[in-house]
């Protein structure tokens, strides 16, 4: 069953609209930084991108923090919603079950192809702008990186191409798990709805709430245990040495997350009539 | 091969089925009657694990649904509530992902079989055009072709011409009876009654979600012991047969008696003309009309 859906991601021309929009803005991105060599200063602007025009290789980087708020929840929230709603929607949850598909193994199947859509997005979107970033900055050795409020330790040591290689794999597992959150909550309302956009909807207003409340200084109460608390967390692997606080905590969350809203999702489903 | 008993579902106060005591038994062409909203298709959602019963029990196969229904399931074909399929891919990618999707499918045999289904239902030569390209016609085949794949030895149709043209009706008619006699148990529902009862050898109806009835079709279509007779002469056969006439019509008698042969023979001898004469036979749609009310998803004024 899981290689049917991954079949069904696979041939569905969506899931390459999806990624290649996510790939097209850092290239879009990189095509007005190249063009007018205008960089934001240190401090303002997305993260990283300061540093981007001295080193193309570290481009990757200033790519994810560009998708990472909203393009990129966006679209798992519109795959998760619609994982098991749009099933329904089409009719073909009814048959699905017939063939026999067991609950519990389609609602599994749907887990593992939304887990493999964040990784392929979010390594095309890595692997595009690596290319799209040496190609039009070069790639001179980073000797000057640059967080989005920190001015970073390394500076004056700089680190090796496979330096920041490693550390960009490490963002990418990073980012593609904190993603899973906002995708089990989605994959729980699409069990509980028979409308995908409906499910994509309210993940995103669930996430919109969660990116909202970790500005406000009067939430600071809940803020630990916001789904979106950590996300920035990644720009700790850039640091030297690797700060790993704020990243154990983000993936703690994420764990939490994926697991409450998994238990939920399929205790739902497990035991709903099926009238699609 | 399908029994039921106490079968109920209610969806918060409305009882969409109320204590159902199916009996199919092996080899049956077996038709569920019922106007819309009667609670045929919760029966069959409830049959195939989708919907679960308030109170009751079923069984196929012998084993109890929907606790054993991973072991039954294969064994069924169905379609219910229409055919669905994912639009943006042709027919036959569509079958053979329904096929890949079931545990234990063989897949050296997939496209074998997903083309024998396809040949089955009159759709063997079908091109690599999307299926949202179909016409409801071609969609109805398809899902036909569908509940067909695992070669099932029980099929649980609902409403399965729908959307069919009468050419399309009758070849599948001739499709189930084929299948019928190659041993396979079909249970159908329906709200026409023409196609029950050309194609069924045991009917059940319902009416506001309760089994109103549940007979073979030869009982329910047994000569009521009335002959109909048609005849210019109508008058005088009226005052031969006195005494038996029941209802007068025009040209038309209504007589009771269980041999048309004799009664024939008699009018003749007397001299009368007859233009038709046979046993009386209630139709399907007067024993519909008999058990149950006025259609369910007919809402009055109090």
């Amino acid at each position: 069953m899981t290689s049917v859906e991954l079949v069904k991601l696979v041939r569905r021309p969506r899931t390459w609209i999806a990624i290649g929009l996510l790939c097209g803005l850092p290239a879009l991105v990189a095509a007005f930084l190249g063009i007018t060599k205008v960089a934001p200063q240190p401090g303002e602007g997305p993260t990283f991108l300061s540093a981007v025009l001295s080193n193309g290789s570290l481009y990757p980087a200033a790519a994810l923090a560009m998708v990472l708020p909203l393009f990129l929840p966006v679209s798992v929230a519109v795959v998760g919603g619609d994982s098991v709603a749009g099933e329904a929607g089409s009719g073909m949850l009814r048959y699905l079950l017939l063939r026999p598909v067991g609950r519990t193994r389609l609602l599994v199947a749907k887990l593992v192809t939304l887990v493999v859509f964040v990784l392929i997005a979010v390594v095309s979107v890595a692997l595009t702008s690596y290319g799209v970033g040496v190609a039009v900055f070069g790639s001179e050795p980073a000797n000057a990186l640059v967080g989005s409020d920190v001015v970073t330790s390394v500076s004056g040591t700089g680190l090796t191409p496979a330096d920041v290689a490693l550390r960009i794999t490490y963002t990418v597992l990073y980012i593609a798990v904190s993603m899973l959150g906002v995708g089990a909550i989605a994959v729980f309302l699409s069990t509980v709805t028979d409308s995908s956009l409906g499910a994509a909807l309210g993940a995103l207003a669930f996430l919109v709430t969660s990116q909202v409340l970790v500005t406000l200084d009067a939430a600071a109460s809940v803020r630990p245990y916001l789904p979106t608390r950590y996300w920035l967390a990644w720009i700790d692997f850039f640091r030297q040495p690797i700060l790993w606080h704020d990243i154990e905590r983000g993936l703690g969350i994420q764990a939490v997350y994926v697991v409450v809203f998994l238990a939920a999702a399929w205790a739902n489903f497990a035991t709903r009539d099926i009238t699609s | 091969m399908i029994t039921t008993a106490g079968l109920t579902k209610r969806f918060g106060k409305i009882t969409a089925v109320d204590d159902v005591a199916l009996d199919v038994r092996e080899g049956d062409r077996y038709g569920l009657l019922g106007p819309n909203g009667s609670g045929k298709t919760t029966v069959v959602r409830m049959l195939l694990g989708l919907v679960f019963a308030t109170a009751g029990e079923i069984e196929m196969f012998g084993r109890s649904i929907p606790r054993h229904a991973n072991e039954v399931l294969p064994k069924v074909g169905a379609l219910v509530e229409g055919p669905s399929a994912y639009g943006h891919l042709p027919g036959r990618a569509n079958l053979l992902l329904l096929d890949a999707a079931g545990r234990g499918s063989v897949r050296r045999t997939r496209r074998r079989r997903v083309d024998a289904a396809l040949e089955r239902v009159g759709l063997g030569g079908v091109d690599n055009r999307p299926v949202k390209a179909y016409s409801l016609g071609m969609r109805q085949r398809l899902g036909l072709a569908a509940a067909l794949l695992g070669e099932p030895r029980l099929l649980v149709l609902d409403e399965p011409t729908n959307g069919l043209d009468p050419q399309g009706i009758r070849e599948v008619r001739e499709l189930l009876e084929e299948l019928n006699a190659a041993g396979t148990t079909v249970f159908l529902c329906s709200h026409l009654l023409g196609e029950v009862e050309q194609l069924c050898t045991r009917v059940g109806m319902m009416d506001r979600g309760r089994l109103v009835l549940q007979d073979d079709m030869a009982e329910l279509r047994a000569p009521t012991g009335r002959i109909v007779i048609h005849s210019p002469d109508a008058d005088r056969a009226a005052a031969l047969l006195d005494g038996k006439v029941d209802l007068r019509d025009g040209e038309r008698l209504l007589v009771r008696g269980t041999d048309p042969a004799a009664v024939n023979a008699r009018l003749v001898e007397a001299g009368l003309r007859v233009a038709e004469i046979h046993a009386e036979r209630r139709t399907l749609e007067q024993v519909m009309l008999e058990v149950t009310g006025p259609g369910s998803d007919r809402i009055d004024h109090d």
